[in-house]
């Protein structure tokens, strides 16, 4: 097995076991913080998938500036002590489990269907753009040239956002 | 070579985010598995990137500042349910019953 192979499932199963401790840890502060470790390992996963710079964005905005949002709520609600479990009766799990069971049945029957070999480029696009161009500038030049409106529009919606947090969150305007 | 288990992954990340949000009551818990689905999602954009070149990795952009707006926003309406109804179980949050 390839180095790159060998790492790739590394982190990926890790990804996949904090995932499945932090839907099943009781307190919520356990489960925000087996989300930051999954987001840790999907950051590695983005690493070996020529998206560096996609990587470092993860760590920052995701398990830095979400994450943190999470925990303050957690701790501003005071949810931070483990309750009672909040898992659903026996019914309620049972469907669960099997809805579940089926979307991964599912999903993972859509696995090998890769991208027509007419539409790939030559190999490794991504690791070419940016040994040629420099990482950051291979994602920066098409997000603000052919992306433009849609990175626009995020502007708005994240104003929109900001206002309405304030909104919602405020006591008394 | 890479996409194979990648898109592996994402599923089972994917089924775990939907599991968690089928399983959970409380509603902050069921916030942070929308967000595993949203991960599992960049998973699949990126790996396909690595194929099709960067119009993937602009796309995860765009899901992490909607995931970012979202948070912020979902977060401040939980607020305003718990200053209101004192819990975040959401089988105590049930006006909408008939």
């Amino acid at each position: 097995m390839a180095p790159t192979l060998i790492i790739f499932w590394g982190f990926a199963g890790l990804a996949v076991v904090s995932a499945l401790a932090c839907i099943t840890r009781r307190s919520p502060v356990a489960s925000a913080l087996w989300l930051v470790a999954t987001l840790f390992a999907l950051a590695a996963l983005f690493v070996l998938l020529d998206a560096q710079f996609i990587a470092v964005l993860q760590v920052l905005v995701y398990a830095g500036a979400i994450m943190v949002l999470f925990l303050f709520v957690i701790m501003l609600l005071n949810l931070g002590r483990a309750g009672p479990s909040d898992l659903k009766g026996p019914v309620g799990l049972g469907v669960g489990v099997l809805l579940a069971g089926l979307m991964l049945v599912q999903l993972l029957a859509l696995r090998h269907g890769g991208p027509a070999p007419a539409l790939a480029l030559a190999p490794g696009p991504m690791a070419r753009a940016a040994a040629e161009q420099g990482m950051v500038p291979a994602v920066a030049r098409p997000l603000f040239s052919t992306y433009l409106v849609p990175f626009e529009i995020t502007s708005v919606l994240l104003l929109a956002a900001l206002v309405g947090a304030v909104v919602l969150a405020k006591r008394k305007l | 070579m890479l996409l194979e288990p990648s898109l592996t992954v994402s599923a089972v990340l994917f089924t775990l985010g939907v599991a968690g949000v089928l399983l959970r009551r409380n509603a902050i818990v069921i916030f942070m598995c929308v967000e595993l689905m949203l991960n599992a999602v960049n998973l699949t954009f990126v790996a396909l990137a690595q194929q099709l070149g960067v119009a993937g990795q602009i796309f995860v952009f765009f899901v992490m500042a909607v995931a970012a707006a979202e948070a912020a926003v979902g977060l401040a309406i939980l607020l305003a349910i718990y200053r209101h109804r004192q819990t975040l179980n959401l089988q105590n949050i049930n006006l909408l019953k008939g």
